[in-house]
């Protein structure tokens, strides 16, 4: 009776998966380049994100308002003398499956005549569609995900990569808290791809800094029950303790870091990747003190204030760094398209190499030209007490500004040739 | 030593749990013969339900131990009357799909509703911090929550032993036909018995909320371990889930401690091992799985 219970779930499980398979379908043909300046006469943007797993917060569908205000800041900048008038943004969603998000890259640069596609989470999707680019021609500019790999020993023409990369995060966090005194590093990371890069990242920059890292203890993904490896990790005696999760698995984490009173006992927590949609889950109460590397903050300066108060009244929500990034990455691609007078994809790559920009995201920003690495000044943030917020979304004191030139992996290192 | 007993502590606190949740999940499956692949969604139910309640209400943990188990129960009643059991007398396959199809909408229903982030909860100060044991600092809720349920599970135990409902759906559990034979109403205790379990589920997640994320998938990877739990256990033994849900909260913290990377698959090594010495599960009998 049992086993034919079991066998029936299996059999439907494996249903379930081949049917979300089908559907996914395969997108082919399409379009080819029309007569003009502009294929189809007009330019289309496309958003490849995680529409309602674990990252949706992070980007998910606000991105595309983000783009959309893009758009409209470009519409209004030039008026009648932009080159294009129809400037679509249309959006997709990748599941966080390298396999979707392969087949949806197709179908979006084919059918949809997309010109470019923007974000997209997860670093094995991401590769996917950095792959497909390079193939069809067309661009694509990563915001959401993490891997060094984009710009690195996988990098192409038709690639760029903004906001963040596991060289940066490691970089800020590891280097300066181990300048700051806490030498003695205990890491706890989730057993997958993004985990074991960022580990390496770290122990990279915390050595560079003076330090050690006594230990590295691998976690199963996902997985809710933490109590016991920081228990052991706290055994060790570290400084400081650094974690590479991220969304629910690091929620877990800090309920189960605060749990083991090991806070009191002075082992302090860094976190390895971190967005301010965490922080407003699960309160700054759980997170106080707690010393990140932040790509950008809503509340840095006038000009990045200005733009989240719109943001805000688009879509409630103070934007993290990736809807930012997001907006930015959209606002610059088509600048390029103005200045190129095309959207011709290796005449606005053109355009785009090498270009200094200074917008509400990018402070001494610079589209390298080299591995095509988007840098620009980052930020290690802490995460203020519950006496200090004064409004919503006042959860970040930025500590320190960590300049552009050292904030990414210097060209030369990255093994990037195109 | 110190840390032997912390892993213990930490292990029977997780174990508390699936202990709690496997319960309702046994008596549920004993009864009705139902495998309730909704079970990890109705403790992530309860874990939302607590978070919001705190949060719209005020209503402190305290309170949520109470009326969030109530809520859980009149839940679970309507799930019976209004689904479950319409299919009963189907092969049973038929309501693992519907508590699988109801489990993809709970869950979808939860993200449309409260985001994909997670909810915040805060514990009472009482249960903060931690009480020292032989000169290890035990933190105070891990405590409370194994007392919990150890209570509860007592409880269960003592209504199942001692009362004559108790009887009856031990019987209706371990022996339907004789039990029917016998004159026994066995179908007047299906839906109080559906709503109870479901209630079991709920207060394992109200007491998750303050140590875990509360977000609309944390009971999808829940449910995979109670499955476990209850195979370790013995299909529809209630000693067996309380006893199964402890051991895999301990082979779970001890894996952690001593081979991390394997922790998770242990529970899964242990479960064939188990299986492959006693197929019926260490407190189930033999026929249950002809």
């Amino acid at each position: 009776m049992n086993k034919r219970r079991n066998a029936g779930a299996t059999a439907l499980m494996a249903g379930l998966t081949a049917g979300a398979l089908v559907t996914a379908g395969c997108g082919a043909g399409g379009p080819s380049a029309g007569g003009g300046d502009f294929t189809d006469d007009k330019v289309v943007l496309a958003l490849l994100n995680d529409a309602s797993g674990v990252y949706k917060d992070v980007s998910g569908p606000n991105s595309k308002i983000a783009i959309q205000m893009a758009i409209d800041d470009y519409q209004e900048k030039y008026g009648d003398d932009a080159v294009v008038e129809d400037i679509e943004v249309t959006s997709a969603d990748h599941q966080n499956e390298p396999d979707i998000a392969n087949t949806k890259a197709q179908e979006l640069y084919d059918r949809e005549g997309a010109d470019i596609i923007l974000d997209v989470p997860t670093s094995s999707a991401a590769l996917a569609v950095a792959t497909q680019a390079k193939n069809k021609k067309k661009l694509y500019m990563n915001i959401g995900a993490g891997t060094t790999e984009l710009t690195g020993a996988q990098c192409n023409k038709y690639t760029f990569h903004y906001a963040y990369d596991t060289w940066m995060l490691a970089n800020g966090t590891g280097t300066v808290v181990t300048e700051e005194g806490d030498k003695n590093w205990q890491l706890i990371y989730p057993d997958y791809a993004f985990g074991q890069d960022m580990v390496k990242s770290f122990t990279g920059a915390i050595e560079a800094g003076g330090g050690k890292v006594g230990g590295t203890i691998a976690t199963p993904f996902p997985n809710d029950n933490f109590a016991t490896y920081i228990t052991k990790a706290g055994a060790a005696k570290p400084q400081v303790i650094g974690t590479m999760h991220a969304g629910g698995d690091l929620i877990n984490l800090v309920k189960q870091y605060n749990e083991s009173g090991l806070k009191e006992k002075g082992i302090d927590l860094a976190v390895g990747l971190m967005f301010i949609s965490d922080i407003h889950s699960l309160g700054v109460e759980a997170f106080e003190g707690t010393i990140f590397t932040d790509a950008w903050y809503w509340n840095l300066d006038e000009k990045s204030r200005e733009w989240a108060d719109r943001f805000l009244e688009e879509t409630g929500d103070r934007p993290t760094y990736a809807h930012a990034g997001n907006y930015s990455a959209a606002l610059q691609y088509l600048e390029a398209v103005q200045a190129a007078g095309t959207d011709d994809a290796d005449k606005v790559v053109e355009e785009l190499e090498g270009k200094k920009i200074d917008d509400m995201f990018l402070r001494n920003g610079e589209i390298r030209a080299e591995d095509h690495r988007v840098i620009h000044d980052v930020y290690l943030a802490k995460v203020k007490g519950p006496d200090d917020v004064k409004e919503d979304w006042d959860y970040e004191e930025i500590i320190k500004t960590i300049p552009a030139e050292e904030a990414f992996r210097p060209a030369a290192e990255s093994g990037c040739s195109m | 030593m110190n840390a032997v007993l912390q892993y213990t502590v930490q292990g029977l606190a997780a174990g508390s749990f699936y202990a709690l949740a496997a319960l309702g999940l046994a008596v549920i499956f004993g009864v009705l013969g139902v495998v309730n692949f909704a079970h990890g969604a109705f403790y992530m139910l309860g874990a939302v339900a607590a978070a919001v309640l705190l949060d719209t209400l005020g209503l402190s943990l305290w309170g949520a131990l109470i009326v969030v188990p109530l809520l859980m129960l009149v839940f679970g009643m309507l799930v019976e009357r209004l689904l479950v059991q319409w299919l009963l007398p189907l092969d049973p396959l038929y309501n693992l799909l519907l508590t699988f199809g109801l489990t993809l909408l709970l869950v979808d229903l939860v993200k449309r509703r409260y985001g994909v982030s997670g909810l915040p909860y805060e514990r009472p100060d009482v249960l903060s911090g931690r009480v020292q044991v032989g000169g290890v600092g035990l933190p105070v809720y891990q405590l409370f929550v194994i007392g919990v349920a150890l209570l509860v599970c007592l409880g269960v135990w003592l209504l199942m032993t001692r009362t004559r409902v108790g009887m009856i759906v031990r019987a209706a559990t371990e022996r339907p036909e004789l039990a029917g034979a016998l004159g026994i109403n066995v179908g007047r205790w299906v839906t109080p018995v559906f709503g109870f379990g479901v209630a079991l589920a709920g207060l394992a997640g109200v007491l998750a909320a303050p140590f875990r994320a509360i977000t609309a998938e944390m009971g999808s990877d829940f449910i995979i371990i109670l499955f476990a739990v209850v195979v370790i256990g013995g299909l529809g033994s209630i000693v067996g889930a309380v006893v199964g849900g402890f051991l895999v909260g301990l082979v779970e913290a001890f894996g952690q401690a001593y081979a991390p990377t394997f922790a998770q698959v242990l529970i899964f090594v242990l479960m064939a091992v188990v299986v492959l010495a006693r197929p019926a599960g260490l407190f189930g009998r033999e026929e249950a799985t002809a």
